[in-house]
């Protein structure tokens, strides 16, 4: 998929950002434009993705639990078995490599889950840069570990009491943070969003996923694939998941957003089901708004989802029909974590279960030909408290 | 009719200009409806009587992310008191009445494009807001509101900042109204010192337009201000006074007007 110079993905995408931080994207996409070709960095990226990161992931036939729904077949890419336990060491391993190359020595991020934040904090301390991670307070409360963890690798967390205490206002905080220290500080944003050219940076560090997923499937079955499902915050293991599927149009690409309690109520965080066409955090994409443009304030069981808004590359692909959004609620989402840690032994993380949670809908439907693609995009540990918690059960992390 | 005349009347330049006419400027930012919308109107005429050239009206965004945490906060208050963009157009449309200086608003891209941006330039030019300052809206992207803002005569207001560098000339050349020159890096919020070398800026704007500059972010008091003034064409204060309308409520009408009238006194003796 082309972008045009300003990043654009039909409307959606663009630069809305402050004045102060302009000349600071431009001089990322200078640097991203001239080290994307350059052969010595993508070697680098290419071990530290391997020996570090431990890829290429798994794409695991799911057997049991193919033969339990009784439809189509089933595969699992195994992002929660990458180093920190998620997908976002990806593009967190590139980002960091290119803030490197630039000269900064400070990486700031935001987080929801914490995924994100550990991901950075680690990058962080293999190359010897200070680390600053902004984090809503509400979720530092749900992902107490992660905090933890983010620490002993040495980050400062900053816990954010704006606005709802979530992602968004994570996000707000991580961008005024660079607005007053640019510098030294690369801010590493952790997802297919906010302005030109981060949504394009990120999708081509997370599109690892899919070039291994096509190799793997190919090896495996000789074919492609009918769907790609994968679950959706900000879209960025979602984006990687289909991109080099886009153009072979018998593949079905489907994200799966947080329904919350459902999205005929106001506690949800599906965007495309329930948001309409905004900008905001430096791009235009679909946002969940009320009609005067206030950004809403959205709910999920998972921190990692609970965004109101979307990338503007999947904004465009929902456009143009190209990718199907389904909405998944709490419950949906819940029960697919029970059952793929009892079918198949894997704990996914909360985030990803609702990509299991449609895949179990979809695959009775299909026949023993079909092949379903679930992206497990991370693990499920840092969930477990909450999950119990929503079971009505307490136990002290 | 009405609509009509003031299509006529305004199409090509707004009234910023006059916001200039009176010695150095000295511009206040007001929140709207922070702590509620009968304040805000007291405290602009407050602000007029005792020497305001030009009000920058905020329309609240429940995600301000060029706003310091006291700004932030009257945000958050003003929208959870029910303020809405049709009822700061309302307020406008009333205080146009005895309110004769230039007005511009000061809010998020969001609020206009979600208003419908012809619906919200339009309504602009009708209650007289004589233009629109959008830090999320960067010079690449200003073409979001351009069309709009020159069909209906409101000028869209740009910025620059100490990062702008190589930027300045192109902003510069393009810009309507007045520059909004940003005194440092982060957010708006009240300094203790600004460092920034705002003059060797200035002089490189200077080269490419002839229209006012006003700085604004970090200025808090009479002297800040006269220095800004010195190297300026006016000073523009935004935390300082909402810093007093937290403390005093609906109270702060009678403390803005001391202030406006200490920061003018302050600016207006400047000479060039
Ligand atoms: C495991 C996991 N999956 C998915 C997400 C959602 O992000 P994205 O949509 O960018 O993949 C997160 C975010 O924190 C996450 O931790």
């Amino acid at each position: 998929m082309m972008t045009n110079k300003k990043g654009r993905f039909g409307v959606h995408g663009g630069q809305y950002i402050p004045e102060t931080l302009m000349n600071a994207v431009t001089e990322l996409e200078i640097a991203y434009d001239f080290y994307k070709n350059d052969s010595e960095f993508n070697a680098e990226l290419s071990r530290l993705f391997n020996e570090y990161a431990g890829r290429p992931s798994r794409l695991y036939y799911a057997e049991r639990m193919t033969r339990d729904l009784g439809g189509a077949k089933i595969y699992l890419k195994r992002e929660d078995l990458n180093h920190t336990g998620a997908h976002k060491i990806n593009n967190v391993l590139g980002q960091a490599l290119l803030a490197k190359r630039m000269g900064k020595t400070r990486l700031i991020a935001e987080t929801g889950a914490g995924q994100h934040g550990v991901a950075t904090a680690t990058a962080a301390a293999l190359m010897g840069m200070s680390c600053v991670i902004f984090m809503g307070e509400e979720d530092t409360k749900r992902q107490a570990l992660n905090v933890y963890r983010m620490r002993l690798l040495g980050a400062e967390v900053i816990p954010v009491k704006t606005g709802t205490s979530t992602l968004k206002d994570a996000v707000s905080e991580a961008f005024r943070e660079w607005t007053s220290r640019i510098d030294d500080t690369h801010y590493c944003l952790g997802s297919v969003m906010g302005p030109h050219p981060f949504p394009t940076i990120v999708r081509d560090f997370q599109s690892v996923i899919s070039r291994e997923i096509k190799a793997q499937i190919l090896e495996r079955e000789n074919r492609l694939p009918d769907y790609i499902i994968a679950c959706v915050g900000g879209g960025s293991n979602a984006i990687g998941s289909f991109y080099h599927f886009i153009d072979d149009s018998c593949v079905k690409l489907i994200g799966c957003e947080a329904a919350g309690r459902g999205v005929d109520t106001f506690e949800t965080a599906a965007t495309i089901s329930t948001g309409k066409l905004g900008i905001f955090h430096g791009m235009k994409s679909y946002f969940c708004q009320d009609e005067y443009g206030q950004i809403a304030p959205v709910y999920s069981i998972s921190a990692g989802l609970d965004y109101p808004g979307i990338g503007p590359e999947h904004a465009y692909l929902h456009d143009t029909g190209r990718a199907e959004y389904v909405a998944v609620t709490d419950e949906e989402a819940v029960n697919a974590f029970e059952y793929l840690s009892k079918t198949e032994g894997i704990i996914p993380a909360i985030e990803s279960a609702h990509a299991v949670s449609y895949a179990m809908k979809l695959a009775p439907e299909l026949s023993r030909e079909n092949i379903i693609v679930i992206t497990i995009s991370g693990r499920g540990d840092k969930d477990c408290a909450a999950i119990a918690r929503y079971r009505g059960e307490n136990i002290n992390e | 009719m009405q609509r009509l005349r003031g299509t006529e009347v305004r199409i090509s330049m707004s009234n910023i200009h006059c916001a200039f006419e009176n010695g150095k400027a000295f511009i206040p930012f007001i929140t709207c409806g922070y702590p509620d919308i009968e304040t805000t109107k007291a405290v602009v005429r407050e602000a007029v009587k005792n020497g305001a050239d030009l009000i920058e009206l905020g329309i609240p965004f429940s995600d301000p992310t060029a706003e310091g945490v006291v700004i932030q906060s009257a945000n958050y208050r003003a929208l959870q008191g029910g303020i809405t963009t049709d009822k700061v157009f309302d307020m406008v449309r009333e205080l146009r009445n005895d309110i004769h200086i230039p007005m511009v608003f000061m809010t998020y891209a969001n609020v206009i494009f979600s208003y419908g941006t012809e619906r919200f330039i339009s309504s602009c030019r009708d209650i007289q807001i004589d233009g629109i300052i959008v830090p999320d809206v960067p010079f690449e992207e200003k073409d979001e509101f351009l069309t709009e803002c020159k069909r209906y005569g409101v000028d869209l207001i740009s910025m620059i900042a100490p990062t702008s560098e190589d930027r300045i000339a192109k902003i510069a050349r393009e810009a309507e109204g007045f520059l909004y020159i940003v005194s440092s890096l982060g957010v708006t919020g009240t300094r203790s010192e600004i460092t920034t070398d705002l003059k060797a800026i200035i002089n490189l704007v200077r080269k490419h337009t002839s229209i006012p500059c006003a700085i604004g972010f970090g200025i808090s008091t009479p002297e800040q201000a006269k220095r800004m003034a010195e190297i300026s064409d006016g000073a523009i204060v935004g935390s300082a006074i909402i810093k007093i309308l937290a403390e005093y409520g609906t109270d702060s009408p009678v403390h803005v007007g001391e202030y406006v009238k200490s920061m003018k006194n302050a600016v207006r003796i400047v000479r060039d």
